[in-house]
């Protein structure tokens, strides 16, 4: 029963067993443990850049390819959704439609990039995507008719999905069991939904064959593998899942903007995530975006309290050091280290720490 | 050593026709823009446009080069190379501030002063940056593209954070020294200053370049060395010093660059290397991979194209480069002038 759920890809260490075990129920509940709707967002983040991050992973640690277009499907996804809700106002429909929409157009795009651009070194390939996403950045900002531009679109979704519908009287344990917490769980088990999903396919034959290419190209293509079949595959697939990603960000934040789906922030936030995580391990994507958005949403207050602390007793350069906004820099710094030091990332060390 | 200058005089580009392979992309830079002069139809419109073109051109090659120039040496494409960019502006625009004196003068001469000081102490900072760089993040990962990738981004995060915490996290504006400012105008073109003096600062980084790589000794070595780095290490060049020597080197054009564009956006933040790198990739992928003279045609094309477009048709403006980019692709799939690479 597990074997089929994991697919046969097990952990593999018990106290990786144990952070998953830990992050899972964490987050199924976290509206009882930690009640607040910042909590919830945080853990809202961290479901769908589960997502995000394993769908780069299939590219990045699978199949040995760098893409800087990832935020431009996340961000195909998020506006498909956006745009159907704007136009056709909230309704089950305009989310099926826009997150189809989102998906096939994604992958089409994909599609074409790999055509153009697959066949090619490693190094060509993430040019070219940072120069079309960056490209279609721009044109996003500049069909402000659909996509309102800078400021982003704001809508509304079905009733029944948000706070305002209370399905039972009363409060379950201090909990009041509304839309929100609907819509919380329906995006959660999504979430998960399209992780197992992806596990699924990183462990079938096809999945094989991506980790040999990543090994040695060469070779697989002498066994008789069409590599560049298999890239593009890849790259569709990993660009379907970052849209339906997409999606859900937009139907949970009720919000969509480029600095929330398509900045080259979020890029270097899925990059950092995936190797400090773990590349060429899913497992590892679950624990990178916890850890990163845990840090991002709480570790600054740490940061500052100890920035303040230190301009207190007077010390040059320190505070500035940490100051909260700062704290990329210890990530940077982390990620530079994680590249050298444990290529498999966390993941690959706790894996390793057991045998 | 007289054979071996002979011999490199020698195997020196053979005299070419014009319609040669190697110079057909000059010449549709100059169809391009003699179409666009048809397109506006205004003569003086079109010079002002085209000049400006020229120097965004000669900016961003001057930005360009390096980043092509190390990865034809060293096979490393490194995204750090942003990160120098803006620290190199930043360094420029903090002696620029520290001279108001200069700046503010009515005294051409004292601008440029203050400015070529500027220039100085930014190519300093970033070569030395660009040393401790390659020590530090490039040199355990020479041969593994991914690695490379992923590191010399690490260093881009890093090197950005750093300049917030040293020049604070806002963004600087900066006026252009006093005899920058304005234009000349002859009837009805207007020439702005500062494009002028990029244009010309352009062409004597490119000329001498040129005259570095093609007509002295080192430069034959790294030539050499872009075409086989173990045969000239086989000849008993030391070739890890000219790779850190070539680093550097790039690492200061950069710097430069990042002078020059701080002072023509008019303002600098720790985010306009990585904004840069997007146009600094499509050109020297344009050029192909490796090559200077490549990346100097790429530079024009793009740096005019984008003047010329967001003049006749602002819309697609943006999305031109990109454009550009595919048609050329489609043209010559290794750049404009490839490298030929015995490996």
């Amino acid at each position: 029963m597990f074997s089929y759920i994991f697919s046969g890809d097990f952990p593999r260490s018990k106290l990786l067993t144990l952070l998953l075990v830990v992050i899972v129920v964490g987050l199924v509940l976290t509206p009882w443990l930690f009640p607040g709707s910042r909590s919830m967002e945080t853990a809202m983040r961290i479901a769908i850049f589960i997502v995000l991050v394993a769908s780069y992973d299939l590219l990045l640690g699978y199949t040995g390819i760098v893409s800087f277009a990832h935020t431009m499907f996340f961000g195909i996804g998020a506006y498909g959704v956006a745009i159907t809700l704007n136009e056709m106002g909230r309704g089950y429909d305009a989310i099926f439609i826009g997150t189809a929409l989102g998906f096939v157009g994604s992958v089409l795009l994909a599609f074409l990039i790999g055509l153009f651009s697959l066949r090619v070194k490693a190094i060509f390939f993430a040019m070219v995507t940072l120069a079309v996403a960056s490209a279609f950045t721009l044109l996003v900002s500049q069909l402000y008719q659909f996509t309102g531009g800078e400021d982003g679109l704001t809508y509304s979704i079905p009733r029944e999905l948000s706070p305002a519908f209370k399905l039972m009287k009363d409060k379950v344990f201090g909990v009041s069991i509304n839309g929100k917490l609907v819509l919380y769980y329906c995006i959660l088990f999504a979430s998960f939904g399209l992780f197992l999903f992806m596990l699924r396919v990183v462990n079938s034959p096809f999945g094989r064959v991506l980790q040999a290419i990543r090994e040695n190209e060469f070779r697989a293509e002498a066994i008789g593998y069409r590599t560049v079949i298999y890239r593009t595959a890849t790259n569709c697939l990993a660009a379907g899942m970052a849209a339906l990603a997409g999606s859900l960000m937009a139907i949970w934040l009720k919000y969509t903007g480029p600095d929330t789906t398509l900045s080259l922030n979020i890029m270097v936030d899925i990059l950092l995530m995936v190797v400090i995580g773990g590349m060429g391990t899913l497992y590892g994507a679950v624990i990178g975006s916890t850890l990163f958005i845990m840090a991002q949403n709480y570790l600054q207050e740490l940061m500052k309290v100890a920035s303040d602390q230190f301009s207190a007793m007077g010390l040059p350069l320190l505070p500035d050091l940490i100051h909260p906004d700062r704290w990329l820099l210890w990530f940077g710094i982390l990620f530079i280290l994680s590249v050298y030091f444990f290529p498999t990332g966390i993941v690959g060390r706790l894996r390793k720490a057991k045998t | 050593m007289s054979t071996n200058d002979k011999g490199l005089s020698a195997t020196r580009a053979p005299k070419l026709s014009l319609l040669s392979e190697r110079n057909l992309p000059l010449l549709a830079t100059a169809i391009v823009s003699l179409a666009a002069l048809a397109l506006i139809g205004q003569f003086d419109t079109w010079v002002t446009l085209t000049l400006a073109g020229l120097a965004m051109g000669m900016m961003i090659f001057v930005m360009a080069s390096g980043l092509t120039l190390v990865f034809g040496l060293m096979d490393v494409l490194n995204f750090g190379h942003g990160a120098f960019i803006s620290l190199g502006a930043f360094a420029g625009i903090s002696v620029l501030l520290m001279l108001p004196s200069w700046t503010g003068a009515d005294v051409a001469f004292l601008n440029i002063a203050a400015i070529l000081l500027a220039v100085v102490a930014a190519m300093g900072l970033t070569g030395v940056a660009g040393y401790v760089f390659e020590r530090v993040i490039v040199k355990p990962v020479y041969g593994d593209h991914l690695k490379q990738i992923l590191i010399t981004m690490g260093g881009l995060i890093v090197t950005e954070q750093l300049i917030y915490v040293l020049w604070g996290p806002d963004e600087i504006t900066i006026l252009r020294p006093l005899a920058l400012q304005g234009s000349f105008t002859f009837g009805t073109i207007a020439i702005e200053k500062f494009r002028l003096l990029a244009v010309v600062l352009g062409l004597i980084i490119f000329f001498a370049m040129r005259w570095t790589l093609n007509g002295t000794r080192l430069g034959l070595v790294i030539r050499a060395g872009v075409e086989n780095r173990e045969m000239v290490s086989a000849l008993g060049y030391r070739i890890s010093m000219v790779f850190i020597l070539v680093f550097v080197a790039g690492s200061a054009l950069a710097g430069f660059g990042g002078v020059l564009w701080g002072l023509y956006e008019e303002v600098v933040t720790a985010h306009m290397g990585m904004n840069v790198m997007i146009l600094i990739f499509i050109v020297v992928i344009i050029g192909g991979l490796g090559s200077v003279e490549g990346c100097f045609i790429g530079a024009l094309m793009v740096g005019l194209l984008a003047n010329y477009t967001g003049y006749l048709a602002p819309k697609v403006a943006l999305g031109s480069n990109i454009l550009l980019m595919v048609l050329i692709l489609m043209w010559r799939p290794e750049g404009l002038l490839p490298v030929n690479k015995s490996r």
